[in-house]
């Protein structure tokens, strides 16, 4: 295997961006990773991005964005319609072939021009369940239930890692839900959907990330302390509702064992958890506890880019790790109704 | 102060046909004829709905079993309010629901008539929507199941027209904001001018403007230029089969590659007042506005561009400036 790190990240996330159409404000994104590494778009060996038509309503809508990278002469790139976490999983890939030494990844959604619950709709079961049009809170609600039901969590524990999000997002200038809130205040809010209140919700936004990507050498030439990929691995648990045990996570718990969680103690984790309830999942599939630091930046909670907030919680870990405030941390990633695949990188610091 | 943000409504809408083979077949044909199907597992239980394949083990599955009308909710949440696209019009509960006979949950609504009526473990039936046409709808929904209901798994009337195919509409509305330069843009086409952006490094100037420079990689410059609104024919087709979303269109028509003066990159528009066999590459062509008081913040202001009757454009590079320059270099 080769070493891969991550060596610049920059992201931008608002509540809500209707000034600036998405690749006008990923292009000075792209320009400040590019700018931290001293790297132009022609010397970046592979380009991979992630993004979602349905969020904008508009067919291959990711080809303009593109433009945003100065794509001429062409350059050899591709895309997902996935969060960004899968195009860096693909770009990680492409540098284990050993032909390029550099990468550039970056993804980004608008979600505030449509209804973010009812497009995420049209990711169900299209035979039983999408022409129903469960909105994707009241999917998660009913495993939260669950959870609650099965004695897994308690109203308590979901009010803590709300008020948490919330404590830790005051010292993000990119969350977007950073007011304080004490857990006694979380529980008396009323039901947003029952038995989720508005602080286990996620806090919707727009915006956008990238990272470069780098292998071994190269990539102490280009960062102090690289945050450098130590495992990858992604997998996904059955899209039938119906088949999965809600309260937990094979995928993400199978993806952590494979990229190596368990080797050292993890000092800080990001963990894609939109809800409440589905950082309760993660953590406990991951096995966390003690001393690691759940999501530092507030996590998806207190900012949740659609597609983008996977690559965040990647650039989060990372950048933590670059900075020397950590030297090992995990970041997941997660897409699909109710976590259904996860995506984990182990990150360590040299 | 900005100007205020532009907006316009978004509509993404389309039907789509499914087809649905013999195992979801089965099951919305008896949905049609008031039977639920589950369908025999590898390990023997029951999966409803049914699927052709083990989601766990992948074995093809094809076993359909009839379950009962009566069931066990797993877990719900309340649905305050209807949202635009679910078929329900009143508030109601979602629910996991696990029929008799059946070994996994179906997602579903039950009416009741607030949160408080809803709990883990209660028993539900199915009501059935009076016109059943082989489609999840044809649940209308579940209610708290009487005693005396048994829900006895129904029995399928012999010899019943298959359903194949299941139609299913995807409807979703979207406030689409045009951006910065866009923007900019849409304003002035109200004043019949027509802006393009210039890029920072090469100096090429783009329309419509997208804000960036696909050559440079960055930010066009932040004035936008005007340009005239002539120029010539790069490319052009003519079209002689009707095309169902233009019915305003009557063939033969042309499409053309309009290169205006000043601009670097093309875009497209229709000839107008030209016979189509009269077109050539380099036919100087100047636009065809709409009458003053109806100009709207939109390209559609332009109806087509008419020949000028200038003299022909000499076209001797189609790759203009930067691009190819760029290109050869590297």
């Amino acid at each position: 295997m080769r070493d891969v790190a991550v060596v610049a990240f920059s992201q931008r996330q608002e509540a809500m961006i209707n000034t600036e159409s998405e690749v006008e404000f990923m292009v000075p994104l792209m320009n400040e990773a590019k700018d931290a590494v001293g790297l132009t778009q022609q010397e970046m060996g592979f380009t991979c991005s992630g993004s979602s038509d349905f969020l904008a309503g508009q067919a291959f809508s990711f080809v303009m964005t593109i433009d945003g990278t100065g794509p001429v002469p062409p350059i050899s790139e591709s895309h997902v319609e996935q969060d960004g976490a899968w195009a860096l999983y693909e770009a990680w890939v492409k540098l284990q072939c050993g032909d390029i030494d550099t990468a550039f990844v970056y993804s980004y959604g608008k979600s505030s021009p449509g209804s973010l619950r009812d497009v995420l709709a049209t990711q169900m079961d299209p035979y039983y369940v999408a022409p129903l049009w469960p909105d994707a809170f009241a999917i998660e609600a009913m495993a939260a239930r669950q959870m609650l039901d099965q004695g897994v969590v308690s109203e308590q524990q979901l009010a803590e890692i709300a008020s948490r999000s919330r404590a830790h997002a005051a010292s993000n200038p990119h969350a977007v839900r950073t007011a304080p809130k004490s857990v006694d205040e979380i529980l008396a809010e009323d039901y947003a959907m029952a038995p989720l209140r508005p602080s286990d919700l996620p806090a919707s936004s727009d915006g956008g990330a990238v990272i470069v990507l780098a292998a071994d050498d190269k990539a102490r030439e280009l960062c102090d302390r690289p945050a450098w990929i130590r495992g990858i691995d992604h997998r996904s648990d059955a899209h039938t509702l119906g088949v999965r045990d809600l309260t937990t996570s094979m995928s993400a718990r199978i993806a952590a064992e494979k990229a190596g969680i368990g080797n050292d103690k993890i000092d800080i984790a990001e963990l894609h958890a939109p809800f409440s309830s589905s950082e309760a999942v993660l953590t406990k599939a991951l096995g966390l506890g003690g001393d690691t630091v759940i999501n530092p930046s507030g996590g998806a909670q207190a900012a949740h880019t659609m597609m983008a907030s996977g690559l965040i919680r990647i650039g989060e870990a990372a950048q933590r790790i670059s900075c020397g405030d950590a030297d090992r941390a995990v970041a997941t990633a997660a897409s699909g109704p109710c976590l259904q695949q996860n995506l984990v990188a182990v990150l360590e610091g040299e | 102060m900005a100007d205020e943000v532009l907006t316009a409504p978004l509509v993404l809408e389309y039907p789509f046909t499914r087809t649905t083979g013999p195992v979801i077949g089965g099951f919305l044909t008896g949905l049609r004829e008031g039977v639920i199907h589950g369908v025999r597992r590898s390990d023997g239980t029951v999966m409803c709905p049914p699927l052709e394949y083990d989601p766990i083990t992948s074995a093809p599955l094809s076993e359909l079993v009839a379950v009962g009308t009566v069931g066990t909710v797993t877990t719900w949440t309340w649905n305050g309010e209807p949202r635009a696209q679910q078929p329900f019009t009143q508030p109601f509960a979602w629910a996991m629901i696990t029929l008799d006979g059946a070994d996994t949950p179906m997602l579903h609504a039950v009416f009741v008539d607030s949160a408080d009526d809803m709990a883990t473990g209660m028993r539900v039936e199915v009501v059935w929507r009076d016109k059943r046409e082989g489609h999840i709808i044809d649940i209308a929904g579940f209610i708290p199941a009487v005693a005396s209901t048994t829900g006895e798994p129904g029995a399928m009337p012999g010899d019943v027209e298959q359903i194949q195919s299941v139609r299913t509409s995807i409807r979703m509305e979207y406030t689409y904001t045009p951006g910065r330069a866009l923007s900019q843009y849409l304003r002035a086409m109200k004043d019949k001018r027509i802006l393009g952006d210039t890029c920072p490094e090469t100096g090429e100037v783009s329309v419509p403007p997208r804000g960036v420079s696909s050559v440079a990689g960055k930010p066009t410059l932040p004035e936008l230029v005007d340009l005239p609104d002539t120029g010539y024919i790069e490319s052009f087709n003519i079209t002689r089969v009707p095309i169902k979303m233009r019915p305003d269109l009557t063939p033969p028509y042309v499409s053309a590659w309009i290169v205006l003066d000043g601009a670097s990159v093309g875009f497209m528009g229709l000839g107008m007042n030209v016979e189509p066999e009269d077109v050539r590459v380099g036919m100087r062509v100047r636009a065809v506005w709409k009458p003053d008081d109806e100009l709207e913040m939109s390209a559609q202001n332009i109806l087509g561009w008419e020949p000028t009757g200038e003299p022909d454009e000499v076209i001797t590079d189609y790759a203009r400036v930067g691009r190819i320059e760029q290109g050869d270099d590297q």
